[in-house]
């Protein structure tokens, strides 16, 4: 299947863990294929089991989730993972094999590819995630940024159509954030669809095309990350913050009127114009 | 084993009455078959009732310095280590690390990681019941604690069966129900969203002033640093590069780009529209504001 049409369909999307809360409360949201989505919102809101509910690790209690027009209901969680890759928040949670390269080639041969093509596949991720030099050493051994790259590696592997990404940066510094929002964009430009879910929110500005607020199980925001981030009333009760810039932005009197900003180098450029031409000087 | 005293409001150590609580000097440490120190010569004091942020890359040397404040490194992780640690007149290199736990309190970035017990209330009391904390004391405490942390009515819950958000509170109230003189927490906000970050910090603040602990939060968020914390220590190789005050540190824009250490983006703003002649970088949002309506 190709085009431009939705590759995940969530309708009515309800999911409560036994004997806990309801986590998921009537979620509908597509997403079309080649977008970047952001899903924000509060510890609690609902995130990473919307994320689980996306591969099959969890199946909706009521309402339907398609992927690659496939019901999850209907298939196992092994044919959903040729559609839909997660990447968990702690990579350990993923990553079992004595060294990386067996890591990365688990997945695809788990999917019954023969040998040249799982060699092929491998070659293609290391070369991505530039893991050349790390391919004998146990992902275990490696510090935390390369052993999420490994994590995240071992999904691309399998060549998802979907890549989910559960906090891909939590714990991560300025450099290897810098990075991982430098891959979710290279991915978009390969045309592939990502959910990234995120409490940063300077990486989910920087890389999505669209931003889904959740709080108590359900979508209180979607849209373009300027229309959402500009929306502070609804992103307090939510409990997250727009990037710093984008609340300077919005605060400052000489831009009343105008459009949020997303990044530093976005509202320089403006001030700088508005100086040069005079305009918000005394 | 010593009973140590809680220090409640009226005994509070604010200000700086009896000089540093935490001294630092020369810290160098290598770590078995490592070609390179992990800490290469730290020196710097802490005062009571500070709340200081240590910043910098990952393998910078702050979980290493974080580990060294009670002693876990070299006693429980091996390493060459010389130099010295005191805390409270204790040598934090060679106190036993259990005794040195009635100074120190340090949560670590895996809350998960150093939880135990069968409850929630139980994890808690640990670290009073080791002091021989009396009975009725030690349930105040702990009911206190969890009432000011935002945990109450889970006292008889599973700790694994918290969020990971509630396992990190857990983590932080253990630390701070023992009352320790100098709490070290590494990235306890990590996973958390906006207003548990600020919550977080909330607290840190009113531990720092009613109790005089001082406290030191290894933290990649700048911005929250630059608003809440007294200074900043940064590290860059296993050396500190920068310690002063949030506007000092950060403000200093080129030496923070050569330690690899993000800086507020209203103070990247600032710079880049070409900072104020003999004036300083505003770091924080209100200071922004300020600066850009008196910038033009």
């Amino acid at each position: 299947m190709t085009g431009a049409g939705p590759v995940l369909v969530l309708r009515e999307v309800r999911y409560r863990y036994p004997r806990g809360v309801v986590a998921v409360d009537g979620i509908t949201l597509d997403v079309v294929a080649g977008d970047v989505v952001g899903i924000a919102g509060a510890n609690g809101a609902g995130k990473s089991t919307l994320a689980r509910l996306l591969n099959g690790l969890l199946r909706p209690l009521a309402g339907t989730v398609t992927v690659g027009g496939l019901d999850t209901r209907r298939h196992e969680v092994h044919e959903l993972a040729r559609t839909v890759g997660l990447v968990f928040q702690d990579p350990r949670a993923q990553l079992f094999a004595r060294t990386v390269v067996e890591e990365l080639s688990f997945g695809p041969r788990n999917l019954g590819l023969p040998d040249p093509e799982v060699r092929e596949r491998v070659a293609r991720v290391v070369a991505r995630l530039r893991l050349e030099d790390v391919l004998a050493v146990s992902p275990f051994e490696l510090p935390a940024p390369r052993r999420r790259l490994v994590a995240l590696a071992s999904v691309l592997a399998m060549e998802p159509r979907v890549l989910v990404l559960d906090e891909p940066t939590t714990g991560q510094d300025h450099h290897a954030t810098a990075a991982v929002a430098g891959i979710v964009r290279d991915l978009r430009a390969d045309g592939m669809t990502v959910v990234c879910i995120s409490h940063d929110m300077r990486l989910l500005a920087a890389v999505s095309d669209r931003i889904v607020v959740m709080a108590a199980g359900r979508i209180v925001a979607v849209g373009a990350p300027r229309t959402v981030f500009a929306d502070a009333g609804t992103l307090g009760a939510a409990g997250i913050l727009a990037p710093q810039v984008t609340r300077l932005g919005l605060a400052l009197p000489q831009r009343h009127g105008r459009p949020a900003v997303l990044g530093v180098e976005e509202l320089v450029g403006e001030l700088a114009a508005a100086r040069s031409s005079g305009e918000g000087s005394p | 084993m010593a009973v140590i005293p809680g220090r409640d409001a009226g005994q509070a150590r604010t200000g700086d009455p009896t000089g540093p609580v935490l001294v630092v000097r020369d810290l160098r440490v290598r770590y078995p078959s490592a070609q390179t120190d992990a800490l290469a010569g730290i020196s710097f004091d802490l005062h009571p009732g500070e709340l200081v942020g240590l910043v910098g890359l990952n393998g910078a040397g702050k979980s290493t310095l974080s580990r060294c404040l009670n002693g876990i490194v070299p006693q429980l992780v091996p390493a060459d280590v010389a130099g010295s640690v005191t805390v409270d007149g204790a040598d934090a290199l060679r106190t036993p690390v259990r005794r040195m736990a009635a100074k120190v309190g340090i949560v670590f970035d895996e809350p998960g990681a150093q939880l135990s017990q069968g409850t929630v209330g139980e994890e808690v009391a640990l670290g009073l019941e080791s002091m021989a904390v009396p009975y009725a004391e030690m349930v105040a405490r702990v009911d206190d604690i969890l009432v000011r942390i935002g945990l109450d009515g889970m006292q008889d819950r599973p700790p694994l069966s918290l969020s990971g958000g509630e396992q990190q509170r857990l983590a932080l109230a253990c630390a701070l129900v023992v009352r320790p003189a100098v709490l070290v927490l590494d990235e306890p906000t990590c996973g958390l969203d906006a207003r548990s970050r600020a919550t977080v910090f909330d607290l840190l603040a009113e531990v720092a002033a009613r109790d005089g602990t001082a406290i030191v939060v290894v933290e990649h968020d700048v911005e929250l640093l630059a608003e809440r914390a007294d200074r900043i220590l940064v590290l860059h190789e296993g050396r500190l590069v920068a310690v002063g005050s949030p506007a000092e540190v950060f403000g200093d824009v080129s030496a923070m780009r050569g330690a690899g250490v993000r800086v507020p983006d209203v103070t990247a703003v600032a710079a880049a529209l070409g900072g104020r002649a003999g004036g300083s970088l505003p770091v924080t949002f209100d200071d922004a504001i300020r600066w850009l309506a008196e910038a033009g």
